[in-house]
């Protein structure tokens, strides 16, 4: 596993506040466009292809499961 | 009729076995006289096959078709001797824009590595490139290539096919031990031996336009995503010789091909893309539609499938031409060995393995080009936007942004005729591979690696050789050591071959690795030779 799934972010709920707060006034359209360079973004900066595919699948695993529910 | 292009017309002749009505057994005949079936031709009667080969029509290609022609391509043209030609007439680009809605969203300067013979890639319309062909067909003895013979039927034996033949004159039969089908994605030879071609991942039309333009437009790529002269569809705009520029409109599958095609329609897209002041004639327009698919096997009885009549992907990347010359590259070779029984037949065989691996890779690499261009969901349109959007002003985003990647050949890392390498290797060259080129001396004068390989199998070793051939059975290998035969001026060979002394490369005909070592040692490589060859 190269995915790091362990708490591995300082100061998590100012993390939190920062994304929530960044898309308060936001439409839902342009949300969603920010959430995609994020991930972009982001998904370059971590820059690890086994990684990148493990967090992929767990993310979709999980979406569907809970689409399901 | 071009302005810029007179199609030539060529005579048809009748031939000699029809006029005497004789069924003539020839050990290939090539059905169609397009850029694959010409260069199949040339190649076959290069490699001393004769061939015929056969064209319902009487001149080149009409209109705008191929455009582009790649590097792998340009160096088995360069074999067959049209290389330096296409080259004088094409035009080369380095610079590439690639535009988002109504701005630019980045710049890109390809940068080829340099000291190889052939450029990255050049633009030359498909008539010039089937008249250089045609021109060295018509120097070559052993390519007899026949105008206004159009192919009925075909009736396959186990050992050659029966092949019913109309021209001016009539209809006779000829025999064919091989017969290679270069007629296109719409093959009628395809149809006639019940051919598959399944697979349709993806279709799209695309408008293609022709425009004579003598303005100062500078000689780049140009691409749009989502512009304001053609919203939510592609447009790629392309130099040619002749001050020809190529533009393709990304349509869309429910377009009208017949509404799409008129000048009234087409006339004012092109002034709101290039400028309401920049004069342009318009010289040729067409609709163009494709499928992604391919046949299962290239091999049907007696038929082999070559170029667009095996295998049909997207144009993003221009992978049509280009790996259709890569099938005939692949081809030439292993018909010569079997047809003159130094192989089994299982050789021909390994044309599919070897060169459906490719067509696969073609098919998921234009796939995916088609799935950034054309988004298929909400969210993946968004997913693009935001690539194109960062790529405007985070340079380590513009990789991501696919606007079709230029075609590059497919090593054949897994074919059944490599041989395992042993050791460790830096560099590229692992067995399957393509060979790189790289600039040498030849007694004294400067000359390039790759015109020294691809006669027949080449032993390129780096150390002190015992022996200037390796054979197994009927097939020999003709040793070059480097150092001694040819010079290595600018160490580049050693650099892209990791060759240390002794380094030795297993060769095939079509200029690729079939194994290495780090000594020389003749069992060895005859046991390699012989795999390469199919046993």
């Amino acid at each position: 596993m190269k995915l790091n799934t362990t708490a591995n972010i300082p100061d998590r709920d100012g993390f939190y506040q920062d994304l929530i707060d960044s898309q308060r006034d936001m439409t839902d359209e342009e949300a969603s466009l920010m959430n995609c360079k994020l991930v972009i973004l982001l998904a370059n900066h971590i820059g690890d292809r086994e990684a990148l595919t493990e967090a992929i699948r767990l993310a979709a695993r999980t979406a569907r499961a809970a689409a399901r529910t | 009729m071009l302005k810029t292009y007179q199609y030539p017309e060529f005579g048809y002749v009748r031939s000699p076995e029809q006029a005497e009505g004789k069924q003539v057994r020839h050990p290939v005949v090539i059905i169609g006289a397009g850029p694959i079936g010409l260069a199949t031709g040339l190649e076959c009667a290069r490699r001393g096959i004769p061939c015929v080969i056969l064209d319902d029509n009487n001149t080149v290609s009409i209109g705008s078709r191929a455009v582009c022609y790649a590097k792998r391509p340009l160096e088995f043209l360069d074999r067959l001797g049209c290389a330096e030609r296409m080259i004088a007439k094409g035009i080369s680009w380095q610079v590439g824009k690639v535009f988002f809605r109504e701005k630019l969203s980045y710049q890109f300067d390809l940068l080829p590595e340099s000291d190889h013979k052939m450029p990255a890639m050049i633009n030359l319309q498909q008539y010039y490139l089937e008249e250089f062909l045609i021109d060295e067909i018509a120097r070559e003895p052993k390519a007899d290539l026949r105008w206004k013979h159009k192919l009925l039927s075909i009736r396959q034996n186990d050992d050659h096919a029966v092949l019913t033949i109309e021209t001016p004159d009539g209809v006779f039969t000829m025999e064919a031990t091989w017969v290679v089908a270069c007629d296109g994605a719409n093959s009628d030879t395809r149809k006639m031996v019940g051919g598959d071609f399944v697979g349709q991942f993806f279709q799209d039309r695309f408008l293609i336009a022709d425009v004579v333009m003598k303005a100062d437009f500078p000689t780049e790529r140009w691409f749009w995503f989502d512009p304001p002269f053609h919203p939510n569809q592609s447009v790629l705009l392309h130099k040619q010789s002749d001050d020809v520029w190529r533009i393709d409109f990304q349509l869309g599958w429910d377009a009208d091909p017949v509404e799409e095609k008129k000048p009234e329609k087409v006339i004012p897209r092109i002034k709101a893309m290039l400028g309401e002041n920049v004069p342009f004639e318009l010289e040729w327009v067409s609709v163009y539609q494709f499928a992604c698919r391919r046949m299962k096997d290239f091999r049907i009885g007696r038929v082999l499938f070559a170029g667009d009549s095996a295998h049909q992907v997207s144009p993003f990347g221009a992978r049509g031409a280009n790996t259709g010359f890569q099938d005939a590259d692949n081809l030439g070779w292993k018909l010569k060995l079997v047809l003159d029984g130094n192989a089994p037949e299982a050789l021909i065989d390994t044309y599919t393995e070897e060169r459906a691996f490719a067509a696969d890779d073609n098919l998921m690499n234009s796939t995916r080009s088609t799935d950034f261009i054309t988004p298929k969901s909400a969210m993946s349109k968004r997913f693009r936007n935001a690539v194109l959007e960062l790529a405007e002003h985070t340079p380590g985003i513009r990789p991501l942004v696919n606007s079709g990647r230029l075609s590059t050949p497919t090593p054949y890392v897994t074919s059944s005729l490599n041989t395992k390498d042993v050791g460790d290797w830096a560099g590229r060259m692992t067995p399957g591979t393509n060979c790189d080129d790289a600039p040498i001396t030849l007694g004294g004068k400067p000359a390039w690696l790759l015109n020294q390989l691809g006669d027949g199998f080449v032993v390129l070793t780096f150390g002190e050789a015992p022996a200037s051939e390796v054979k197994s059975g009927g097939v020999s290998a003709r040793v070059v050591t480097v150092g001694k035969d040819i010079e290595d001026t600018k160490g580049l060979v050693a650099a892209r071959y990791d060759g240390r002394p002794g380094t030795t490369y297993l060769i095939r005909p079509d200029q690729h690795v079939a194994a290495r070592w780090r000594s020389f040692d003749g069992k060895t490589i005859a046991a390699a030779l012989k795999k390469a060859c199919g046993q």
